[in-house]
């Protein structure tokens, strides 16, 4: 029986079994649309929301518009903050998932099987990716619908869409840990809600100046913070500056950690 | 180890908390051949499983599996097995053709050679008409059809079943066991566990009774049984005339008109005699004398019964009535 066995190097089929992955990954998307519906809708109506209810009112305090903005102007100022949420919304239901196929029984049967280990797991984030992308155009399209227009070079708008796709990454590892250390997919449904709830205290929507002391700090220090500024400055055709590379930075160290996080939840061998 | 042993299980032991799971299991399993782990709900034969399919680290043991070490050598032991588990590990939202497809992609079987081996799985597993449809529309027996298929796509030479019929009707009970009799024909180790005491009295050549984190007795099904005293006779009658003419003198017997035989307690050779009394030399097609059946077995080496909850119990005993 042992003679059957080929010794081979453990990682040759990395690319290849994270391809198999991806595939179903992606499959279930197609399958199961209802889910996607709802994570790729959840920007945009909030979006709606902050254009058409709060978006007069809070235009007009916008500050560095002259005589005050409106209702345009704030599209224009929260459409980075509202791309964030894409990228988070699409990264929660990515902690629904992971824990769904944890939960099952077929994650066994991977486990039991020869292949790369990993891949079960860079199959989900690369899926969450290119499906982020896609609720960042459909997004970016629906802001376009409602008047947002940009005055970025292409160069700018290829950096900015850079920087989402690394956020991206960096939002999927953290909820693909959510989703391996939740006991249920309904805890793995609200852990990462808070993620939902950061771009909020951040200057997404309001600027993070007019805020009170103690959140203004908060604001000002948390990733999402860096990460819209430099969004806003690249679509609005400024220069990013230092925000970039702390976006960069803060992306590159979620991105690790949650990776690192992830992979030893996964591979160890459970003692119970 | 010898080369032609398949696993080889030494002083397992495996706690969870303050609970004893296994404590002290020794299992030697030669290639080629079925072992049975029997055992009610709760003795530790999935966790036995989990630990051989490297799922699960134990607490102390020495574990072999195909050769090769379950902790230190996990890839190749991996490489060399099957598993179909308890739950049901398959996709529902992909077609059984996709979630086949699934499995010959991590298997890296070529593009060609796994159309081959799918269709071939999907006709011999009866599934090929459904092939199309999401496996969550399928019966319970259809899933564990393609859940043992998914499991063989690879060629393993060494399959885990665990509990593989618990829960299927009769019917696909008995189509299950065929598609692992089919295994062992071609040389596939198989070491299944159940509850179903017939089951492992069906397809095993050896049996180890689990009970309380031990095994408490194990041998092939006959001499399991044989040490057991009592048993019962069979006489096998030409016709259903002359069955219920004998069963009508015999209230103490019972008739199946279906096989057209008559059962009978046997509690030494009065009974025996009593009963040939009333047979004739034409009206007989065959007498056999049977010693009693892995539920006797199990009552008497453990003191408690095999199953006493859910409905496995209840079709276990429609199964024995059949």
């Amino acid at each position: 029986m042992s003679s059957q066995a080929t010794s081979r190097p453990a990682t040759t089929y990395v690319v290849r079994d994270s391809v198999t992955m991806l595939r179903r990954n992606l499959l279930h998307w197609l399958r199961y649309p209802s889910l996607a519906i709802m994570l790729v809708a959840q920007p945009i109506l909030f979006l709606l929301l902050f254009v058409y209810v709060f978006g007069a009112t809070l235009g007009a305090g916008l500050p560095g518009v002259p005589g005050g903005g409106d209702r345009g102007d704030y599209l224009v100022f929260i459409t980075p903050g509202i791309l964030i949420m894409a990228v988070v919304s699409v990264a929660l239901g990515t902690a629904v998932e992971v824990a769904l196929d944890m939960t099952g029984g077929i994650i066994a049967r991977f486990r039991t099987m020869d292949i790369a280990k990993v891949s079960v797991l860079t199959g989900h984030v690369i899926g969450a990716v290119l499906k982020t992308l896609f609720a960042v155009l459909v997004t970016l399209a629906v802001a376009l619908l409602l008047g947002y227009r940009s005055e970025a070079r292409p160069g700018q708008w290829l950096m900015a869409l850079g920087l989402l796709v690394l956020m991206a990454f960096a939002m999927t590892w953290l909820t693909v840990g959510m989703g391996l250390v939740a006991d249920s997919v309904e805890t793995a449904s609200n852990t990462p809600l808070f993620l939902m709830l950061l771009p909020f205290l951040s200057s997404g929507f309001v600027p993070a100046d007019e805020m009170p002391w103690g959140l203004r700090q908060f604001a000002e220090y948390q990733p999402f913070t860096p990460m819209i500024d430099s969004l806003r400055a690249l679509t609005t055709g400024e220069s990013a500056g230092s925000d970039l590379w702390l976006a960069i930075g803060w992306s590159v160290l979620l991105a690790t950690a949650g990776y690192l996080w992830s992979r030893r939840q996964f591979t160890k061998v459970p003692t119970r | 180890m010898s080369r032609n042993t398949a696993i080889s299980v030494a002083g397992l032991h495996k706690r969870y908390g303050d609970d004893d799971v296994l404590t002290g299991v020794d299992l030697d399993v030669p290639e080629g051949s079925v072992y049975a782990l029997l055992g009610p709900n709760g003795a530790g034969k999935t966790t036995v499983v989990n630990i051989c399919s490297t799922l699960l680290a134990a607490d102390a043991g020495e574990i072999r599996v195909a050769g090769y070490d379950v902790q230190r050598e996990s890839d190749q032991v991996r490489r060399s097995i099957g598993v179909t588990g308890q739950f049901s590990a398959i996709d529902d939202f992909h077609t059984g053709r996709e979630n086949l497809k699934l499995m010959a992609d991590l298997n890296h079987l070529e593009r060609s050679r796994a159309k081959a081996v799918i269709d071939d799985l999907l006709e011999r597993f009866e599934l090929a008409d459904a092939a199309g449809r999401r496996a969550q529309t399928y019966s319970g027996g259809m899933r564990r059809r393609l859940d043992l298929a998914m499991t063989l796509i690879g060629s393993p030479r060494l399959i885990f079943l665990d509990e593989p019929t618990s829960g299927l009707d009769p019917r696909s009970r008995r189509e299950l066991w065929q598609i692992v009799r089919e295994q062992v024909a071609d040389g596939v180790t198989v070491l299944l566990t159940t509850q179903y005491l017939d089951e492992a009295d069906q397809l095993a050549h050896r049996v180890g009774v689990l009970d309380g984190g031990r095994i408490v007795a194990e041998g092939t099904p006959a001499q399991l049984k044989s040490r057991v005293p009592g048993g019962h006779v069979e006489v096998q009658f030409i016709d259903a005339a002359r069955l219920s003419d004998v069963a009508a003198v015999l209230p103490e017997a019972t008739p199946d008109e279906e096989s057209l035989t008559l059962r009978l307690a046997n509690d030494g050779v009065a009974s025996l005699r009593r009963l040939l009394d009333h047979l004739d030399d034409d009206v007989v097609a065959g007498l056999t004398v049977q010693s009693a059946d892995l539920d006797d077995v199990f009552l008497a080496l453990t003191g408690h019964a095999a199953d006493t909850q859910d409905g496995a119990g209840a079709e276990n005993g429609m199964e024995a009535v059949r």
